[in-house]
């Protein structure tokens, strides 16, 4: 179903491309405007959710966890403290709290509790273990602008690196395209469940995003073939180029939205799958993650988005954000950054282990992100090194609010905060019960819960899930 | 003294003898890695650039330079046994990466020492977390010898390098087996043509310098791989690739192997320590990143501990110049799955030196061992711990790095002086 159509209503009249994902089904026409056997005109709306997510949260039971260190994920610290679940949501969070009748009741003490880690950057199920050339569906590399690829069409959700993930406390991630072009496509973000389909994993309702690259990867893949991009002049003309056309196309849908509500005979414009996206960035709708090392590029990157009016939510790897944290911050932009990795290339080469914590230090919004299905497994001990790093070089962090880079900074990224990241009542049970603190080397995921629902226990082999790709292979079963 | 990124005070250390000096590094918990075992408020004394004394109740010489580890921990330093230091700056960069080579003529007889370059980056900014030692291994080109390894240490001096011709490195995993022609058989009988042209090495190239398998300059670089005086690291992952490696080893008496990889070690673990045998695997590698590491799991390391296998832990997963210094974290995560924690210590210290023929000078505080000591403030193998002090060959390294000065030089945001100004 590409078009859905919807009679013109006064409140209809303000509803953009990407707000009614939760409308469904409208009567389906075709291409083109029709007029209706009423005679009312009705109005060419693009589906904006065509692969509607199916998840359904597993059926759970009111779940108290007692007696332990809690991070809420958003700077408090409760010693002694517990975190109720019920019907899948966080019920309370606090000290002496009651189990409700027929609640599971989990013994926390010594352990710590806190929000499901959400890896802002995957490449899980697009480039997948094991790593063979069949599989590799992370970059559309034939063309610079691929607005109109959508990442989740090539995630492969029997990738065993999900589950691997799991075990380490991962219960939200955002899968993008790669770097290899200026505009990668859309990306997604998922639920870490087990999934026939992709559909079956995605968040629902969470925005789409836009991935963009900055710097030596596009100019260096099309720069080989003797084509623009070959420079980072090449890859800003690109950009605008593309942003040019995108603002013409919406200008284009919103007279012909403006027309058509005022009674109009006017033709709907010719869809263009890619300029739907960009659009979906102009309006608001989708969110712009950009691969971006270099603070000088950073600021570049920032001043299109000024001069075509739309917000970069997070600048991904941005190794060098440490250098501009007040112009970030002005620009409202986020930084999703490794805590110790660089040196690949040369625009990684001033990578410090300290910028995320000076990130933070200094009034910039960041997040840790993995990048990698090794680094997705340990978050918690990437950002204890930027946490222990940062306090060595004299900045004044706690844990608790180190949280925030595993959880509530990421949710914030992804549009999804008032759904998960924290530990506050009616949010979604997104948990993870660690067996000791999980800023310690030693401490790993005891249990994790998505919805409220046991999804992993570490000391149970039938909540282990297992992906189709291991059956029957060596180690089957083994973490 | 104090080392120090200056040209001008690196090269006075350089053409200076080691200025004798003696620390007394006291009041930590000593980890030794000998018989005695790990001593609470502990002290060791290190004079002339060597350790001359080790326990609980030791006399800190007159005039000695004190350095209190404040209840923190004192180490032997840290031994890398699979790094790229100094040999790669930027890795993307070909201009400024010497890690393997991949047009030239010659494969068994490069040497990596030649590619070494002391003043690397990367070398203070892994000194800076512990690591004082470190093997190099040349990637492969060619064929699917990569050349000969060395052994340096991190002090950046000129003579870092303290061995050289330690082993020889040959890729006999898929990716050997796609260099030789296409598949591992192609792989086996290269390296077996190599040894044939090596056993018969000079005569076999009287008449010309061409062998089966290697050029007349290659071949004379393996003769003592094929005599047993120099190790041969073989890059296999798959147990049958490993089982076939052993094989080559009881047929080609006295080559000695040591494997790198190894994601699948854990299913030939008995073979592997009958044949005594050390494997170099990275204990996080638990995904199957390929057809080849099918059986990768987070149990490898301790699982191959109980069968008796001889390990030391990599940072494969991540790499082997920029994040070399991750190699405490790699090991810590061994602790966090089954390995005893003073084996997976050893598994960075002194197995490496071990498995190197270099156990009796590094990997252990003894009477006797270099003066590598490392002072931490914390368990090293915990993410948030890191050293205080470091010392190699007795003298005390500098902890300010190109990653510090970048640090120091963004930490106020402020308009007051330039950034550039900021020195």
């Amino acid at each position: 179903m590409i078009f859905d159509t919807w009679k013109t209503t006064a409140a209809l009249a303000s509803v953009l491309v990407l707000s009614a994902c939760s409308n469904g089904g409208g009567d389906t026409t075709g291409t083109d405007s029709a007029s209706g056997d009423d005679g009312e005109t009705t109005i060419v709306r693009h589906e904006n959710d065509p692969y509607p997510s199916t998840y359904v949260p597993r059926p759970s039971t009111p779940t108290l966890i007692r007696g332990a260190t809690v991070f809420d994920g958003i700077g408090g610290r409760i010693e002694n403290g517990d975190v109720l679940m019920v019907d899948g949501r966080i019920a309370a969070v606090g000290t002496g709290l009651e189990a409700p009748e027929g609640a599971t009741v989990i013994d926390g003490a010594g352990r710590f509790v806190t929000p499901g880690v959400i890896d802002i950057h995957s490449h899980l199920g697009v480039y997948p273990s094991p790593g063979v050339s069949a599989h590799s569906d992370g970059n559309e590399a034939t063309q610079p602008v691929t607005s109109e690829v959508w990442v989740e069409h090539s995630v492969w959700p029997q990738d065993p690196g999900f589950e691997a993930a799991l075990a380490g406390g991962i219960t939200t991630l955002h899968i993008l395209p790669g770097s290899a072009n200026l505009f990668g496509g859309r990306g997604i973000t998922l639920r870490n469940v087990s999934g026939r389909t992709v559909q079956e994993m995605k968040f629902p309702d969470a925005p789409y995003t836009l991935k963009m690259a900055c710097g030596e990867n596009p100019a260096r893949v099309y720069g080989n073939r003797g084509r623009s991009p070959a420079t980072d002049m090449g890859n800003m003309a690109g950009y605008r180029a593309a942003w040019q056309r995108a603002s013409d196309y919406r200008d284009r849908w919103h007279e012909y939205w403006e027309d058509a509500e005022a009674g109009e005979d006017v033709s709907a414009p010719t869809r263009d799958i890619e300029l739907d996206t960009l659009m979906g960035v102009l309006d608001g709708d989708i969110l712009v993650h950009m691969h971006c090392y270099r603070s000088d590029q950073m600021a570049q990157i920032i001043d299109m988005s000024n001069e075509f009016d739309y917000q970069v939510s997070v600048f991904h790897h941005a190794v060098e954000s440490y250098k501009i944290p007040d112009i970030l911050a002005e620009a409202n932009a986020c930084s999703a950054v490794w805590a110790d990795w660089g040196g690949f290339k040369m625009e990684a080469y001033d990578s410090i282990r300290e910028n995320l914590p000076l990130l933070h230090a200094n009034g910039a919004c960041a997040m840790i992100h993995s990048d990698d299905a090794f680094n997705i497994q340990r978050l918690n001990q990437e950002v204890a090194k930027a946490l222990a790093d940062g306090q060595a070089a004299g900045l004044d962090i706690s844990e608790a609010e180190a949280w925030s880079w595993l959880s509530s900074n990421p949710a914030r990224g992804l549009g999804i905060d008032d759904q998960t990241g924290s530990l506050v009542e009616g949010l979604r049970g997104d948990v993870v019960l660690w067996s000791g603190n999980p800023f310690s080397t030693y401490t790993r995921a005891d249990q994790v819960w998505i919805d409220g629902s046991l999804r992993y226990d570490r000391s149970n082999e039938s909540l282990q899930p297992v992906r189709d790709f291991m059956v029957g292979q060596p180690g089957e079963g083994d973490q | 003294m104090k080392r120090t990124l200056s040209a001008i005070a690196l090269s006075l250390a350089c053409t200076l003898p080691a200025m004798a000096q003696t620390y007394a590094v006291t009041n930590g918990r000593v980890v030794t890695n000998t018989s005695a075992g790990i001593i609470d408020d502990g002290t060791v004394v290190v004079r002339d650039g060597d350790i001359v004394a080790v326990g609980s109740n030791v006399q800190i010489p007159e005039g000695a330079t004190v350095i209190d580890a404040d209840g923190g921990w004192i180490t032997p330093g840290i031994f890398a046994p699979v790094t790229q230091l100094g040999l790669v700056e930027v890795a993307l960069e070909s201009s400024t990466n010497d890690s393997g080579a991949d047009d030239s003529p010659y494969s068994v007889a490069l040497d990596v020492a030649d590619s070494f370059n002391p003043a690397g980056m990367h070398i203070p900014t892994t000194r800076v977390e512990g690591i004082t030692r470190a093997a190099l291994v040349p990637s492969t080109g060619h064929n699917i010898f990569g050349g000969r390894g060395a052994l340096i240490d991190t002090s950046g001096d000129a003579d870092s390098v303290f061995d050289t011709g330690s082993f020889v490195f040959a890729d006999l995993s898929q990716s050997g087996a796609s260099t030789a022609g296409g598949s591992r058989a192609a792989a086996w009988t290269f390296l077996e043509a190599a040894f044939g042209d090596t056993r018969f090495y000079p005569g076999r190239y009287a008449a010309h310098p061409e062998g089966d398998a290697l050029h007349r300059y290659d071949a004379a670089a393996l003769v003592d791989v094929v005599r047993g005086r120099m190790p041969l690291m073989v890059e296999v992952d798959r147990a049958a690739d490993i089982r076939r490696a052993l094989r080559f080893q009881a047929e080609n008496q006295p080559v000695q192997l040591i494997i790198h990889g190894g994601a699948e070690a854990w299913m030939v673990a008995d073979e592997l320590a009958a044949a005594n045998v050390p494997v170099l695997i990275d204990p996080i590698a638990n995904l199957p990143g390929s057809f080849d590491r099918i059986g990768s799991t987070l149990e490898n390391a301790a699982r191959l501990h109980e069968a008796g296998v001889t390990v030391a832990y990599t940072t494969q997963t991540a790499d082997g110049y920029w994040n070399a210094r991750l190699l405490p974290q790699h090991a810590g995560n061994a602790v966090a799955n089954g390995v005893p924690w003073d084996i997976a210590f050893r598994s960075i210290t002194l197995t490496p030196a071990e498995i190197y023929g270099v156990g009796a000078r590094y990997g252990a505080l003894a009477a006797g061992y270099a003066g590598d000591v490392v002072v931490w403030n914390g368990d090293p193998l915990e993410v948030m711990s890191a050293p205080t002090h470091v010392l190699i060959d007795g003298e005390e390294t500098d902890m300010e790095t190109r990653q510090t000065r970048l640090r120091d030089r963004y930490m106020d945001i402020t308009d007051d002086t330039p950034y550039a100004y900021r020195r």
